[in-house]
């Protein structure tokens, strides 16, 4: 067992772990912090990525002892850093909301079972830091390494772009229900 | 969860340290770049190590410089930099195309180009759980005493899966390693036929750095490369079947030089010079280049064997092969790579 020093969300967290313990195991087991959700445990979905200094990271493949004095965020850390941030800026009227891209996923119902709900805001707010205007092959690329199940990702997409358009102030895309129904191609017309 | 076995963890903070670890802690100790493979083996039980070298604080083995008409890449270089660097991407595309198809965003920033050379081979009966392997009757690989892809076979013949090797030896890279003494040796021959034991490296060798020729450019020549993956979903994959292509044009456009390369048909990354001849004098701009592709890739369909060791029946991936092949050389002559996923 070693003692490890981990900066989780803006805190310093002391703890000891034995140095085969991946961040993962660390952050749900020994700081509680079960946002960050375990899949597969071997790199193949995306359910536990983290942002290391602001990167999406598979927790299940990073040892927790090599990621002391680095910047973890997990998906607990978005909306109080946000609302952190807010205090110091003039945009009072947001001070005890989530963090954008959350409500964006919110208002797109970007999820079904949520599990891969974490990894998945977590990867589109590192992506939304580096380019505020994404387009849709840049929002499929900088996803593809989280998997859903469920969603089939259209409204995941769409959720990305709705946080987008809100941060620039413009009006928000139409949804994929919101879009008119396009004329099924007749059979036999002619 | 899948735990990691226990192991020891050194940080070495110089290269000479790390180096003096290994040989310290015999053949139980393997360095450790990203993890991304390394660590997912060890869940699985697939490799065994006592200790673990973590190379992450060795400042001198990451980043990218050039030095006279070489482009030295740090072995500890995540993949995400190597694709996203601006003189890898203009001056040998195939790597950056090839490295920036490695699996997904995240395993990128992890993984690095070292780690990625020396990934393991990979098999559909190796990447499994203990508890699968153990039911299934472990095989040569590792604990068993039998090959389950070629029945009374004598020698593993798990599939080399990465995506730079044949981006790197098509563009004639070097490697330096740091063993006893540093020494510097040609890609190819960092790769034996053994897919139990697939590198020529010892265990107390570390992988310093990877050199690469800069083609020159000149009015009179234009490199034109390329990097072709076959997976079933174009995020994540490995590769079912990964192909680079380097080819060297004159003023008329016609194939000066031509190297080609394959992957995720057995333990080695192939180089396949035979069939690289069959482009050599064409004329790339006329009607010539077609009949010079289909006869590529009926030579190439010859020569590559792909075997039931990784996922993706065998005889569809054969049927691949002139097809990835075509839609690679195509999209080096017009600079549109890489070529991702299953085109069905
Ligand atoms: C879901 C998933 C999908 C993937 N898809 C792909 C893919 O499509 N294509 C692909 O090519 N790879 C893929 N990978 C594999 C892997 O992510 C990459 O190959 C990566 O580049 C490995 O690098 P690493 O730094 O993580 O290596 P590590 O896991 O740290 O190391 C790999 C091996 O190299 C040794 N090693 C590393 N660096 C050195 C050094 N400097 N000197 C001596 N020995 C060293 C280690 O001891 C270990 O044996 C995938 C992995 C996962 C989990
Ligand atoms: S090729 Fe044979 S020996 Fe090698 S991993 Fe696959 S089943 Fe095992
Ligand atoms: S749990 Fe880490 S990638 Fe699936
Ligand atoms: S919402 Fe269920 S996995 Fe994405």
């Amino acid at each position: 067992m070693e003692v490890l020093s981990l900066k989780v969300n803006g805190d310093t967290r002391c703890l000891a772990a034995a140095p085969q313990a991946t961040l993962l195991e660390v952050l749900r087991e020994e700081l509680g912090l079960t946002g960050c959700k375990q899949g597969c445990d071997k790199g193949d979905c995306g359910a536990c990525t983290v942002l290391l200094d602001g990167q999406p990271v598979l927790a299940c493949l990073t040892l927790a002892a090599l990621v002391q004095g680095r910047e973890i965020t997990t998906i607990e850390g978005l909306a109080p850093a946000h609302r952190r941030r807010c205090a110091e800026s003039p945009c009072a009227s947001k001070q005890d909301k989530l963090h954008p891209v959350q409500d964006a996923f919110d208002e797109a119902g970007a999820l079904q079972c949520g599990f891969c709900q974490s990894g998945m805001i977590l990867s589109a707010t590192a992506l939304l830091q580096r380019d505020d205007d994404p387009k849709r092959e840049t929002i499929r690329e900088a996803l593809s390494g989280n998997l859903c199940r469920c969603t089939g990702y259209t409204q995941i997409i769409e959720a990305v772009e709705r946080a987008s358009d809100e941060h620039a102030g413009r009006e928000h895309r139409p949804r994929a229900w919101e879009q008119p129904a396009t004329e099924p191609a007749g059979e036999g017309e002619s | 969860m899948l735990r990691l076995p226990p192991f020891e963890l050194l940080r070495p903070s110089s290269l000479e340290e790390a180096r003096s670890l290994l040989v310290e802690h015999g053949p139980g100790a393997r360095p450790l770049a990203g993890g991304t493979d390394l660590l997912v083996n060890l869940k699985l039980g697939s490799t065994e190590a006592q200790t673990l070298v973590s190379l992450a604080a060795i400042p001198e083995l990451c980043g990218i410089r050039e030095e006279a008409g070489e482009l030295v890449i740090g072995a500890m270089t995540p993949l995400a930099q190597v694709a996203a660097s601006e003189v890898v991407r203009s001056r040998i595309p195939v790597l950056a195309q090839a490295a920036s198809v490695v699996a997904s965003p995240q395993l990128r920033a992890m993984g690095t180009l070292g780690g990625n050379l020396l990934l393991d081979t990979r098999c559909q009966w190796i990447n499994q759980s203990h508890f699968w392997r153990a039911a299934l009757g472990f095989c040569l690989k590792k604990d068993g005493s039998k090959c389950h892809v070629v029945e009374k076979g004598k020698r593993c013949v798990a599939a080399a899966s990465n995506d730079t090797a044949p981006a790197l030896l098509v563009l004639g890279a070097r490697l330096v390693v740091l063993g006893a003494q540093e020494r510097s040796m040609p890609l190819a021959e960092l790769y034996s036929s053994d897919g139990a034991q697939h590198l020529t490296l010892a265990a107390d060798e570390l992988l310093v750095e990877v050199r690469v020729p800069l083609p020159e450019q000149s009015a009179r020549s234009t490199q034109h490369s390329a990097y072709g993956k076959l997976r079933r979903r174009a995020s994540i994959d490995f590769p079912l079947l990964g192909l680079a292509a380097n080819l060297e044009l004159d003023e008329s456009k016609t194939v000066r030089a031509a190297s080609l390369a394959a992957v995720a048909l057995s333990a080695q990354p192939l180089s396949l010079p035979k069939v690289a001849a069959a482009l050599l004098g064409v004329e790339t701009s006329g009607a010539q280049l077609e009949r010079a592709i289909v006869a590529a890739g009926a030579l190439a369909q010859r020569r590559l064997k792909p075997l039931d060791n990784i996922p993706g029946d065998a005889w569809w991936r054969r049927e691949m092969v002139p097809v990835l092949l075509g839609r690679t050389l195509r999209a080096a002559l017009s600079d549109t790579g890489p070529v991702n996923g299953d085109p069905q």
